[in-house]
């Protein structure tokens, strides 16, 4: 569906990607994960074919971006990072006009409006304008519109960000149950349980360059433990007590407020710590989250 | 359900770019559909101008003349009124509106992302300008031929001439607003409407200019569509208005190729 080989993007002299290769299957679900600057959405441009490719070779759906632009938006799905629903339009008008740019006639746009207001449980809101909708309405309403083509690909960068729980469990089932029917995804996310319950394969993206690609377990087995024993000691302990528990676990990081222990069985490095006579205010076992690759790989200094 | 069968290829050959016109003035006429009585704010200010300066002081002038035929002021004041409600109209729309629908509502990022081209967000938008100027120049078409200010059939060539004026500034205006920055810049677009409405020989004739400030008047776009309008609808038309046809026209196509490049840089980034 997706194939890019050596893909750049440049503005002028700041290089936001830098060289990736992405492979996208049939029916898979796809992830980019990284912080913020990574070069997530600049990629999501350039495969959405709205944003010329600076290097390198991209084909989408087969084609060539740069050539066949509208072809490949016709089969396209594009939930943008930001909710651009059209405020002068109500909730119906919004599915309906934007049916109308991808050239479906009148009948069959009427149809899917009506099937995409339920879908996105927005029927008895039709009328109403958007401003009058909430964050996870707008969201609804948004990737709603994006399926009204019936896309072959569906571009869905940063879905959930800015929802309440409720909000994005709902949304999570419906990418699920679109997944389910045969489109494929591509989603961009910094939320690592997002990735872990949507995506079947993802990349770790960091300042342009992919460092790690693979499914969220592979991932976790690569780059982390089975599991992390987290202790906690008084504050300023840490750093002098590392030393002590170094050679329990595969790896140890220092934080403020606790010690993260890197092992494949929590309990027992549990156990040894108590028998070296450390006693930690407080101790957990947990298994490893795509998190820990996460930051392992893209280190815990902000971005930006 | 929307989404159960796949494939899902998109069965539709997407918009020619006539259809593409017509979808996105679909998309503008729905939008204003609530909001008519806009319209009528722009429609009535040159009914007011042609009442109180046409036919109000028009009453101090007694004859006046025009390409060598006796009118009344109030019909010769009547088609520059004509052409400025379709410069008012198209400039309505090309300016503050497209400003916020391409800064603000991200109304373009949400067309590009279809198979819609930004030439056809160009052609688009810039009909829309234009059918806005040419409404309120039909209605006030209707009104000069109420109050019996028509007597040739040319004027029935005021109508498209109207639709060439809005072009031509609908287009040369989207452009310009492409360039702004915040809404403190249309300023100067309001710094030039007003000069351009009351000084291209829209309530006196051009003779009232000597030497070269008269040229630069003649140069003026207003101006063409001022004296293109009132050839036609006193029916004594010259070459003046053949220059004007070409200077509109080409004014207007100028404007449209910006418009399209400046979409390309600012949004396919």
């Amino acid at each position: 569906m997706i194939l890019a080989r050596g893909l750049r993007k440049s503005f002028g002299e700041f290089d936001a990607v830098r060289g990736i290769d992405v492979d996208v299957r049939r029916g898979e679900a796809f992830g980019f994960l990284g912080p913020n600057g990574a070069g997530k959405s600049s990629t999501m441009r350039m495969i959405a074919a709205v944003s010329p490719v600076s290097g390198g070779e991209l084909r989408i759906l087969g084609l060539d971006p740069a050539t066949d632009g509208p072809a490949i938006r016709a089969r396209l799905g594009v939930c943008p990072q930001e909710d651009t629903l059209d405020n002068e339009l109500n909730v119906r008008d919004n599915l309906y006009i934007y049916g109308r740019y991808f050239g479906i006639p009148k009948a069959v746009v009427r149809e899917r409006t009506d099937e995409l207001l339920e879908f996105a449980m927005l029927t008895d809101k039709a009328k109403a304008k958007v401003e009058e909708l909430s964050g996870g309405m707008k969201r609804r309403l948004t990737i709603a519109r994006s399926l009204i083509n019936k896309p072959d690909l569906l571009l869905l960068d940063e879905p959930t960000t800015g929802l309440d729980p409720q909000a994005r469990h709902l949304l999570w089932d419906q990418l699920f149950r679109l997944k389910q029917a045969g489109v494929t995804l591509v989603i961009t996310t910094h939320y690592m349980d997002e990735a872990e319950q949507l995506c079947d394969r993802l990349v770790v993206m960091d300042r342009g360059v992919i460092a790690a690609e693979g499914s969220p377990l592979d991932l976790i087995r690569q780059f982390s433990t089975r599991e992390v024993a987290e202790l906690r000691f008084g504050v300023g302990e840490h750093e002098s007590l590392a030393a002590k528990v170094e050679d329990l676990g595969a790896r140890v990081e220092v934080l403020p407020d606790r010690l993260l222990v890197y092992t494949d069985d929590g309990e027992e490095v549990l156990a040894k710590v108590h028998e070296r006579g450390l006693e930690p205010i407080a101790a957990l076992v947990r298994r490893s989250t795509l998190e820990d690759v996460f930051l392992r790989l893209t280190g815990r200094s902000l971005a930006d | 359900m929307a989404t159960d069968q796949a494939p899902r290829a998109a069965a539709y050959p997407h918009l020619t770019p006539g259809g593409a016109l017509a979808v996105i003035t679909l998309r503008n006429f729905t939008t204003y559909r609530r909001y008519w009585k806009l319209f009528l704010t722009g429609f009535l200010e040159p009914v007011f101008y042609l009442f109180s300066i046409g036919i109000g002081v028009g009453q101090l002038i007694d004859t006046f003349e025009f390409n060598g035929q006796q009118i009344p002021y109030a019909e010769f004041v009547a088609p520059g009124m004509l052409a400025a409600s379709a410069f008012n109209g198209a400039l309505l729309d090309s300016t503050y509106n497209v400003f916020f629908k391409l800064k603000y509502d991200k109304l373009y990022d949400q067309m590009l992302a279809t198979p819609l081209t930004t030439a056809d967000v160009a052609r688009g938008e810039i009909l829309w300008g234009q059918l806005r100027g040419a409404t309120y120049s039909g209605a006030f078409l209707l009104v000069m031929l109420a109050l019996g200010m028509i007597h040739s059939w040319w004027a029935l060539l005021a109508l498209p001439a109207a639709l060439l004026i809005g072009f031509a500034f609908s287009s040369v205006c989207m452009a310009l607003t492409t360039y702004m920055k915040s809404f403190q810049d249309f300023d100067k677009i309001t710094l030039a409407q007003l000069p351009l409405f009351l000084f291209s020989a829209t309530f006196f004739p051009i003779t009232a200019y000597d030497g070269w400030l008269r040229w630069v008047v003649e140069a003026t776009p207003l101006y063409r569509g001022v004296v293109l309008c009132r050839e036609l609808t006193t029916g004594s038309l010259t070459a003046a208005s053949a220059v004007s046809v070409v200077y509109l026209v080409v004014m207007g196509l100028i404007g449209l190729v910006v418009v399209r490049r400046r979409l390309d840089t600012l949004l396919l980034t």
